[in-house]
């Protein structure tokens, strides 16, 4: 990595500058097989999210009244005009699968911008103010943490009321310490730098310094913890969906569709295991990345 | 060294002042007029309204309230559950000892396999052992808990029938709780077949809970292994022809074992919060299901109370793993944190 910045002295930095790096993060990616395959399978499931209109070949809440829990496909008893089987009420499980990923993945968007966006202005925050303003950011993100997450999300929708909205903006209040802590810290070393000195020297003012000049320097372990928190977030949303307190039926959502079909997993596997293999393979493509992502990001780990 | 004592209980005050807060907001933050919630009434005439807001302390200003609560909280008076009408700390400790069993049995279940799976993994760097092992902690890693649960269930309950259901010991076994330990007090008990089922009802939980931290611990385990296991006084050890067995058993993991202590400390929140959906699904008379239970009951004087001791307890662990790390690691011990 050193080489090839100190081969290409004076040529047009910049462009290829980023370039390189780019290219560098995706032959560091590309190494982890693992994280390509789940980069592969999280595409899949976000061309399914987008196009589950077309896909699907039913709507999600279409019940058919003389089809109640008919078997999968190449299960004795099952019929091709239900490929997955059907749920207690005759709703089709595939079409519901399908649309399912779109709450998922529209679960961990939401969860991951509004924790990214307010952990990191709170984290810069603190990290730039220091002295009283950050001791006392910093012991409010203790008292959050000193909560398990699922309870504290929970105790929060039981405020808000239970619905998707409300258990998203609870995930994302019971995720953003993370954020505010790894950005103070990432800008507690960096502010201590030359380039940072000579930016302030140079005049510029301390929200261009705290967004511009610093913020980029400290993205790598931001990037990681957001592909992480984006799993947490839809375990946890399917979590809550499960307890009856995330989103509510009839909404095709994952976890709610557990929750629904607990009563029927001695007399019909199909209905409970389905959609927790879509929550099990959804959250591992996204774990697989993170990892990748951590690994390509991480110099520290690129050594060994 | 004393001063990074002095300097982690400095942090913990204000801390345990803020959940205190958190938790007495709690209730006031409900939407709707706290006294109907707590009252539990319909139709009240303004009298009856009046009176019940005194009764409950509502009508006196806020900051006042608060340092009844707070001062209740060192007199152990978390006020009473809206549904059983005993005191929130009572009902807590009956029903903590269930928790705390399961949790034990699973943090130990997981460091057991957490931990030998990666040392393997290290050892065996690039096999496809080590890629197949770290590839199953992953997909433990990845695992809806809850549904986790469920399978199981399916697989050895309704398919094998090998284990019960749900509950903590067939109800034909009835004895006083001594430690509130099922397995302990089973055995105390002497009665045939007690133990044996009080065991059979603790497996299932017992994975479902482990499962995450097991994997969480396998891989902290490998990659601080292997972090050691490249260092010059490892090689010094083989190098003086010490069996591998001891290198990596003595001189390796003895200090790998540093980071993963803290990974396993962490692992308390996680432990709790998993407590929370493996109790609902096995009916665990624990605390996590008591929470959900209060939660949907709208018993909100048990919400709060379980909310604090839950924090507190997580608190506590978090500082005893900071202290123990303090003791383990010279540099923090050295350079005073």
């Amino acid at each position: 990595m050193t080489d090839t910045v100190a081969a290409a002295p004076e040529i047009d930095t910049r462009k290829t500058g980023r370039l390189a790096l780019l290219s560098e993060f995706w032959a560091y990616f590309s190494e982890n097989r693992g994280a390509v395959i789940g980069l592969w399978f999280f595409a899949f499931i976000c061309l399914i999210a987008i196009f589950a209109g077309l896909i699907a070949p039913y709507s999600a809440t279409e019940q058919f009244r003389d089809a109640l829990l008919v078997p999968p496909v190449w299960q004795e008893g099952g019929s091709w005009n239900f490929v997955l089987g059907t749920d207690p009420v005759g709703r089709d499980m595939l079409s519901r699968l399908i649309y399912g990923s779109r709450y998922s993945l529209f679960v961990g968007i939401i969860v991951v911008s509004l924790a990214l966006v307010v952990g990191i202005t709170v984290g810069l925050f603190a990290g730039f103010m220091g002295g009283m303003i950050d001791a006392i950011i910093m012991r409010i993100m203790d008292i959050i943490l000193s909560f398990p997450s699922l309870l504290l999300a929970l105790a929060l929708v039981a405020i808000l009321g239970p619905s998707l909205i409300n258990a998203m903006i609870a995930i994302a209040i019971v995720q953003q310490p993370h954020y505010v802590r790894l950005t103070r810290a990432a800008v507690l070393t960096e502010r201590s730098k030359d380039y940072v000195t000579a930016a302030r020297v140079a005049g510029v003012r301390p929200i261009r310094l705290m967004f511009h000049t610093i913020l980029p320097n400290c993205l790598a372990p931001l990037i990681v913890q957001a592909a992480l928190s984006f799993s947490t977030a839809i375990l946890d949303a399917a979590a809550l969906g499960f307890l009856g307190m995330g989103a509510q039926p009839p909404t095709p959502e994952w976890g709610t569709m557990l929750a629904e079909a607990r009563e029927f997993i001695l007399r019909a596997w199909w209905v409970v295991t389905l959609p927790g293999i879509a929550i099990l393979l959804t959250v591992l493509a996204i774990n697989l990345m993170g990892d990748g992502l951590r690994d390509a990001l991480d110099p520290k780990l690129r050594r060994s | 060294m004393l001063f990074y004592y002095f300097k982690r209980f400095g942090v913990l005050i204000p801390t345990f002042l803020g959940v205190t807060v958190a938790s007495f907001a709690f209730i006031r933050l409900l939407p709707g007029d706290p006294v109907l919630l707590m009252a539990g009434e319909r139709g009240l005439t303004p009298e009856r309204h009046a009176e019940l807001l005194k009764q409950f302390g509502f009508d006196r200003p806020l900051w006042e309230q608060y340092l009844d609560y707070f001062l209740g909280i060192f007199q152990g008076d978390l006020g009473n559950s809206l549904v059983t009408k005993k005191p929130v700390l009572d009902e807590f400790f009956t029903l903590f000892p269930a928790t705390l069993e399961l949790s034990l049995c699973a943090i130990i279940f997981a460091m057991a396999f957490g931990i030998s799976a990666g040392v393997v993994a290290a050892v065996k760097r690039g096999t496809w052992f080590d890629q197949s092992l770290m590839g199953t902690a992953l997909i433990g890693y990845s695992m809806p808990i809850f549904w986790w649960g469920l399978l199981l269930i399916i697989l050895f309950s309704g398919t094998l029938h090998w284990t019960p259901v749900s509950g903590r010991i067939s109800l034909i076994y009835f004895f006083p709780q001594v430690t509130g330990f099922m397995l302990i007090d089973s055995l105390l008990s002497g009665q045939k077949g007690a133990f044996s089922s009080a065991l059979s009802h603790l497996i299932l939980p017992t994975i479902v809970l482990g499962t995450i931290p097991l994997a969480v611990i396998a891989r902290q385990t490998r990659s601080a292994m292997l972090e050691v296991l490249g260092e010059d006084y490892v090689r010094t050890a083989r190098a003086k022809g010490l069996p591998p067995r001891r290198v990596v058993g003595l001189h390796a993991l003895r200090n790998a074992l540093i980071p993963v202590i803290t990974t396993i400390g962490l692992q308390v929140g996680v432990l709790l919060a998993g407590a929370i959906l493996t109790e609902t699904i096995f009916s665990w008379p624990g605390i996590g299901k008591w929470m959900v239970d209060s939660i949907f009951r709208r018993d909100y004087p048990s919400v709060q109370g379980g909310l604090l001791l839950i924090a507190l307890i997580v608190m506590i662990v978090n500082l005893i793993v900071d202290l123990l790390y303090g003791l383990v690691n010279p540099k923090i011990r050295h350079t005073g944190g």
